[in-house]
């Protein structure tokens, strides 16, 4: 696998080269923007928790600035990000150029195009529900689809031009997310089937996915292949890699009603969604654990390579935070946990865990490889030190003050006193989101130093036949 | 084969097939449940409440779905699935931050009181952190004919001028004023042996309480079914608010040693009262049906002890006795 993960580049053109730079720079550099802004949003609405009054009129009012913050991250921020990443890993895992450039940058606009009608559409109160994740208008979201649909062709006309007969994993899961995100969204769009109690089934199947079977397969697909290539060693288990991809595929899709337990749903969709919420460990402890095999003994590289180390919390956060998830599924947990903010915690553990650290890993590990320039130590650990206790912080207050919420309610107290007791823990989540957004800024910081900042290496096909050599 | 074809199109008919399965065909069958009985559609006033509602996101923090647990009681009977028919897009909502609001017509008839909470949730309940929604409403010099001026408590008023509400916030609270649960047919249990059970241990909660000796009364209770269920417009020092909620302390119903008007209150409401001399605008609900007799003795109890007044305790036993008369 490793002749494929360090593919030949030396039939490359010059200008290949540098188209697929330019793209992978461009993406990460508009999708750092939107991590600024929807980060930001974020802690504005973290405030409003101890200070109700602070932002007011129509425009910063939570109930609007909530989907702001979750539609930018998902759609702004992380698959801007991973959608560059991807062009980036099948391009070199390949060892060919893009399939076209041209098509990359229609999809960066449209992608963008997308994110900014939707926030400020938002803003002004446009919204097709509060159902979570889709709130965009319907034209805004099919704007968001045809990027998903260019980025798609794209990746398998890419793909498709390897000389190799193997694909390697990381191809899998990048080309597979794209498809299925695109599949989910044409889903979520047509109205026929979405009146009342079914448009809750749409929702719960919908909000789930939209998560797990888009941001978790190319967060995925980053990690298979840049962890090999910083460790320069192959992969632990090829075929655990495409056992986890099936398994994935087979179970993932069931689960989205775990959202709606002890809804008027029907309650064998209920219950079949928390039986595969438990399959669902099949794939994750697989591909989790073919990562940690394949940094058995390597200690000593990751705590010295900053790249590594987000990798590794991502990784580990994929472990705990999924697990996490099929335990939540248990009727006996649902029943303390559900409504709580116990639930968001888990979404940030995981959508900040799992994604932002593999995309941040991936990014310190690929982007210098690419431009032939580097982010400072200085400024990776700071990025690093402050978005882990950030989100260390941010989990922990709300999954003890969810639990709190849960118990209080479970007691029969007075419904305003789930809200007094959650005080000091929305402090706690402040200060954690604080850390994080800090360590955002740092990381604009890094990504301008990796992109537009000074050459370490004269020329990055050079850097290109330096890496080569390792490999 | 050719490999690129197997990820491409296996994951995507896979995909196809989980996404109608779990997706799209229960969309198809639960598009089609017919209204329950009782359930109405939205006059047009109401629908653009609720479009108010969708729009400023307050299914963020609110949900529309009573679970058939003991924790959700409070917020009405468990949903059934003919609740929803007329509800598109859906706002069962995904966290708790405030209240459920499936029952809020009901648990809380009093326009006024939504008025003033709305324009500063502190207003009513200090220890809400809800947005203010200040901006629905308008400040002007004298109320037009027709419009009533919000009954703000003074430290929450504008210096001059009255705040009357604009039309959005009219259609908010008139989409509140609706979202109330028709009854059930006992037939009609939601979602089989789970609403089964959790319907079973309510009841049996309600006959152990009901059963609790008398005599002295659970100060720690009554203070926690005050909070919960009168404090919103009566106010933890029983004062209410003038012009809007009336006051309990020294109040002659409260301290009257005959308690049959007090608990009569309390189990069956109130509206356009004269207390005082003033006549309340405002709608009280009745409690018959969500409190048992000991919690409603507890309440009374409370309120005859608090804030200095010195009504005559009572017991479960003659609330169960008025409870009978209205019957």
């Amino acid at each position: 696998m490793q002749a494929e993960a360090t593919a030949r580049h030396s039939d490359l053109s010059e200008d290949d080269n540098r188209a697929l730079i330019s793209v992978f720079s461009a993406y990460t550099a508009t999708a750092t923007l939107w991590l600024l802004f929807a980060t930001g949003v974020g802690l504005l609405i973290a405030f409003k928790f101890g200070a109700p009054e602070f932002g007011g009129g129509a425009w910063l009012t939570f109930g609007r600035l909530r989907p702001i913050h979750t539609n930018a991250t998902f759609y702004g921020f992380a698959s801007i990000a991973l959608v560059g990443l991807g062009y980036y890993v099948a391009a070199r895992s390949c060892g060919t150029k893009l399939y076209s450039a041209a098509l990359a940058w229609t999809g960066l606009v449209l992608f963008n195009v997308a994110a900014l009608a939707g926030t400020v559409a938002l803003d002004l109160g446009y919204i097709d529900g509060d159902l979570e994740y889709r709130e965009w208008p319907w034209w805004i979201r099919l704007i968001f689809l045809a990027a998903l649909v260019v980025t798609a062709g794209n990746l398998i006309g890419t793909v498709a031009r390897r000389t190799n007969t193997d694909i390697y994993l990381s191809n899998w899961y990048i080309i597979g997310g794209t498809i299925w995100a695109s599949i989910i969204s044409v889903v979520a769009i047509l109205p026929w089937y979405q009146f009342g109690l079914g448009q809750v089934a749409v929702s719960g199947f919908y909000m789930h996915n939209a998560v797990g079977m888009w941001f978790t397969p190319l967060a995925l697909g980053v990690i298979y292949y840049s962890l090999p290539k910083l460790l320069n060693r192959p992969i632990y288990s090829y075929a655990l890699g495409v056992f986890a991809f099936w398994t994935n595929l087979l179970f993932y899709p069931i689960i989205g009603a775990h959202h709606f337990e002890f809804s008027p749903l029907p309650w064998w969709l209920q219950t079949i969604a928390i039986v595969f919420s438990v399959a669902m460990l099949v794939p994750v402890w697989g591909g989790s654990s073919n990562f940690l095999l394949t940094m058995r003994g390597r200690i000593r590289d990751l705590i010295h390579s900053y790249p590594l180390m987000f990798i590794f919390v991502g990784v580990m956060s994929y472990l705990i935070g999924s697990t996490q998830g099929t335990l939540e599924a248990f009727r006996s947990l649902q029943q303390v946990w559900h409504l709580t903010d116990f639930t968001v915690g888990h979404s940030h553990l995981t959508m900040y865990g799992i994604i932002a650290f593999a995309i941040w890993g991936g990014i310190y590990g690929l982007l210098p490889l690419a431009t032939g320039k580097k982010a400072s130590q200085l400024g990776m650990a700071l990025h690093f030190w402050m978005a882990l206790v950030g989100c260390f912080i941010y989990v922990t207050s709300l999954s003890i003050g969810g639990t709190i919420q849960g118990l209080d309610w479970m007691h029969g107290l007075p419904f305003i006193q789930s809200v007094i007791d959650m005080q000091s823990y929305y402090v706690g989540r402040g200060v954690g989101g604080l850390l994080m957004f800090a360590s955002h800024i740092v990381f604009g910081w890094n990504v301008w130093r990796m992109c537009y900042g000074r050459s370490a290496v004269e020329s990055p096909l050079q850097s290109l036949r330096a890496e080569e050599a390792v490999a | 084969m050719n490999k690129l074809l197997l990820i491409v199109g296996g994951s995507t008919l896979v995909y196809a097939a989980l996404a109608w399965t779990m997706g799209v065909w229960p969309g198809i069958a639960l598009s089609k449940i017919p209204a329950g009985p009782g359930v109405e559609p939205l006059t047009a006033l109401q629908s653009e409440g609720r479009e108010v509602y969708v729009a400023n996101g307050c299914s963020y923090c609110h949900t529309q779905q009573v679970r058939p647990l003991d924790a959700d009681k409070v917020f009405g009977r468990p949903s059934a699935p003919g609740d929803f028919t007329y509800q598109t897009p859906e706002l069962l909502g995904s966290e708790r931050t405030g209240p459920d609001l499936t029952n809020i017509g009901a648990r809380q008839p009093s326009s006024v009181w939504q008025y003033i909470h709305l324009y500063n949730p502190r207003a009513v309940v200090p220890a809400s952190i809800m947005p203010s929604f200040n901006w629905m409403f308008e400040v002007v010099a004298q109320a037009g004919a027709g419009a009533t001026p919000i009954p703000l408590p003074q430290s929450y008023a504008p210096a001059r001028g009255v705040v009357v509400p604009s039309h959005q916030a009219e259609a908010l609270i008139a989409y509140l004023a609706s979202l109330k649960q028709p009854a059930l047919p006992a037939s009609e249990a939601p979602n089989g042996n789970a609403a089964a059970n959790a319907g079973e241990a309510p009841a049996a909660a309600k006959a152990a309480a009901n059963a609790a000796p008398a005599g002295g009364y659970d100060a720690a209770k009554g203070a926690a079914v005050y909070t919960a269920n009168c404090s919103a417009c009566h106010q933890a020092n029983g004062e209410g608010l003038p012009g809007a909620f009336p006051s309990l302390k020294g109040d002659a119903v409260v301290n009257k040693d005959d308690a049959t008007k007090h608990i009569e209150v309390v189990l069956n409401g109130l509206h356009d009262a004269r207390v005082s001399g003033v006549v309340y605008s405002s709608v009280m609900p009745p409690f018959s049906g969500t409190l048992t007799d000991a919690e409603i003795a507890d309440l009374i109890d409370y309120e005859r002890s608090s804030w200095g007044n010195h009504g005559a305790p009572i017991t479960a036993a003659q609330v169960g006795a008025e409870r009978a008369k209205a019957k």
